[in-house]
């Protein structure tokens, strides 16, 4: 069982690196694998290498696909393993940030910057800053609205961040209609997510909150295993049941807050991807955390490069991708495997 | 060991529990039988400290409940629940390892002495067998008996169990009830158990509470407190209560 584990968390890892090389090579212009990571080294390490590339290769590897691809991986991982610690917490196998009403929230905020220039102040960053408030007091407002007694029951936290993010698209919806034509596309597109305007800026400003939220939601394994018995049952053993759902609450919304703030609205990578690694790994989270989130990177790496090059020389928006992807293969689990779904 | 203090409780506005005082001596087994919705599982649940009650306190060895943590409770009392949900693949080993969960210091690692709690009370309780099965994969008397073996790997003063054996066949029930008069006088564990059957309360409890409209109807000795009067008074049937001397316990038999 143990070398199973370690065994799957190797194979993830290698498939990793190599999913950020291929994202490097491709693109429209080729760039041979012995290249991308001779000039890797070449960055890393200093000048040991001696340059046998041209300017140009290095400037698209350096400044363009490297930081593209970091981002999306870490983005990938986010919402993996926010969509883990979510499913584990309510034990259901619907729950993941977005449900909580997160993306719309996210989506209300980066729309009243586009269409209403509403968060100014921030200025290059008012998209992803208002996409960032937005998550965040949505995920405030749902939480107390389920709030009853000083606790906060599973089925009314679920229910109220789908009521409230019903509400927040209808806001969407309505900021949609009085845009203008020019306007209104940007909203389109920014909704579907895209990793196309990445830069080592985006990376700079989500790298710490995503791998901070990771480790602290890592150091929960052992109670989100207990969790899957009952809070009654997380309760006896001597878990404080309500603050170990606060600190997963918190810093999954922080993270995905995050994640939704640099690259749009990306579905079903939080909802699939952990689903997937369960039915591989099984319940423990000390390997299905890690497993998760090096699967949830390699998928949104891959899924960026067939956003690149599906529609070459148009970039589709890879939210389009992961719901082409995830969806089918959603309903494919349903149908095959009831067991996946009905985990619970 | 465990006492508690004039403990009324209510869900809204339905008063459950009515002053009810009562304390339970160390090494002590402790029956709680009254009729369905008599407020045995509510009583249980405030002396667990999960329901708070409306007034009262709970004293757990020596202490106010409420001045412990869920860990200092963890580490003096165990639950079995009246059900529990069993999610699956998890391996008896990783659940009774669960039960280590109150006294270990760092987050990752296992000690040795984790691992030898685990391994002798797997043994105590005879299910080497299936240590490394699944355990949503085994009958319902073996979850049973994998949910005492972690509730004892907390190593607890205290075990709280709650109709232990509602859906158990005969010979689990036996097995489990002696498991748990095994621990009370090898161990000096306190047990408090609520349970239906007043035949196997009397035969395996020291003491018994009997609940009846909100308060203690009766309490002490399974002779006191199981007689045709009280049986009738309180689940209004006539029964007859005779001495069974073959398994040297009260025996009752409901007539009509
Ligand atoms: N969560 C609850 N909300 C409202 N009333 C409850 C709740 N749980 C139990 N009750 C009521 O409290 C009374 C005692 O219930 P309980 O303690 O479960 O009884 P017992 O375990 O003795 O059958 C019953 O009348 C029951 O209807
Ligand atoms: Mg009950």
């Amino acid at each position: 069982m143990k070398s199973k584990q370690s065994f799957i968390l190797t194979i993830l890892l290698v498939g990793l690196i190599i999913s950020c090389i291929l994202a490097i090579m491709i693109g429209p212009v080729f760039i041979h694998p012995a290249v991308v990571v001779k000039i890797w080294l070449h960055k890393l390490l200093g000048g040991l290498i001696q340059p046998d590339w041209t300017a140009i290769q290095e400037t698209i590897v350096v400044d363009i696909r490297t930081p593209r691809v970091i981002l999306s991986m870490l983005v990938g991982m986010g919402l993996a393993i926010s969509g883990t610690a979510m499913q584990g917490l309510f034990r259901n196998p619907m729950a993941e940030p977005y449900v909580l009403g997160m993306s719309a929230g996210a989506a209300c905020g980066a729309s009243l910057a586009i269409v209403l220039g509403i968060g100014k102040i921030f200025g290059v960053f008012s998209i992803p800053a208002m996409a960032f408030i937005g998550a965040t007091i949505t995920i405030f407002v749902v939480y107390n609205i389920a709030k009853t007694d000083g606790k906060v029951p599973t089925e009314t936290l679920l229910l109220s961040g789908i009521a409230v993010g019903f509400f927040l698209y209808a806001v969407v919806s309505f900021l949609k209609l009085i845009a203008p034509d020019a306007v209104l596309r940007n909203v389109v597109l920014w909704l579907m997510g895209s990793f196309a305007m990445a830069g080592w800026t985006d990376v700079k400003l989500v790298i710490l909150p995503i791998l901070c939220g990771i480790v602290i939601i890592y150091f929960l394994c052992r109670e989100l295993n207990i969790l899957q018995f009952g809070e009654e049952t997380a309760l006896h053993l001597g878990i404080e049941v309500e603050t170990v759902k606060r600190i997963l609450l918190v810093f999954s919304a922080l993270i995905t807050a995050v994640c939704v703030s640099v690259s749009g609205i990306i579905g079903f990578v939080g909802l699939v991807i952990p689903h997937i690694i369960r039915f591989i790994i099984g319940p423990g989270h000390h390997i299905l955390l890690p497993a998760s989130a090096l699967a949830g990177g390699i998928f949104l790496i891959l899924c960026d490069i067939l956003a690149k090059t599906v529609s070459q020389p148009v970039e589709l928006p890879i939210g389009i991708i992961t719901a082409g992807i995830g969806a089918p293969y959603f309903v494919y689990l349903l149908r095959r495997r009831k067991k996946a779904i009905s985990w619970w | 060991m465990l006492q508690t203090k004039n403990i009324s409780a209510s869900y809204r506005e339905t008063v459950v529990l009515e002053e009810v005082s009562f304390q339970v001596e160390e090494g002590e087994f402790l029956g709680i039988i009254g009729p369905n919705g008599a407020g045995k599982t509510t009583l249980l649940k405030i002396m667990t400290g999960v329901k708070s009650p409306l007034t009262g306190e709970v004293m757990l060895d020596g202490k106010d409940m409420r001045s412990l943590s869920r860990k200092q409770i963890a580490q003096i009392m165990a639950v079995v629940p009246q059900s529990s949900f069993i999610p699956p693949l998890f391996t008896v080993e990783d659940v009774v390892m669960m039960g280590r969960y109150p006294h270990q210091r760092s987050r990752f690692t296992i000690t040795k002495e984790d691992n030898e709690v685990v391994k002798d009370v797997i043994q105590k309780i005879g299910i080497t067998l299936f240590g490394s099965r699944f355990i949503n994969e085994l009958s319902g008397g073996e979850r049973q008996e994998v949910i005492i073996a972690r509730a004892l790997a907390q190593k607890p003063k205290v075990l709280m169990l709650d109709e232990p054996t509602a859906s158990l066949d005969i010979k689990h029930q036996m097995k489990i009830l002696g498991l748990v008069k095994m621990l009370v006088k090898e161990d000096g564990i306190t047990a408090i158990m609520v349970i239906h059957d007043l035949n196997l309360a009397a035969r395996f409890c020291q003491r018994l509470i009997l609940l009846h409209n909100c308060k203690i109807h009766s309490h002490g000795k399974p002779e006191d407190v199981l007689t045709s009067q009280n049986l009738k008074e309180v689940y209004e049937v006539d029964a007859e209560v005779n001495y069974n001397t073959s398994i040297d316990s009260l025996q009752i038999v409901v007539k009509e």
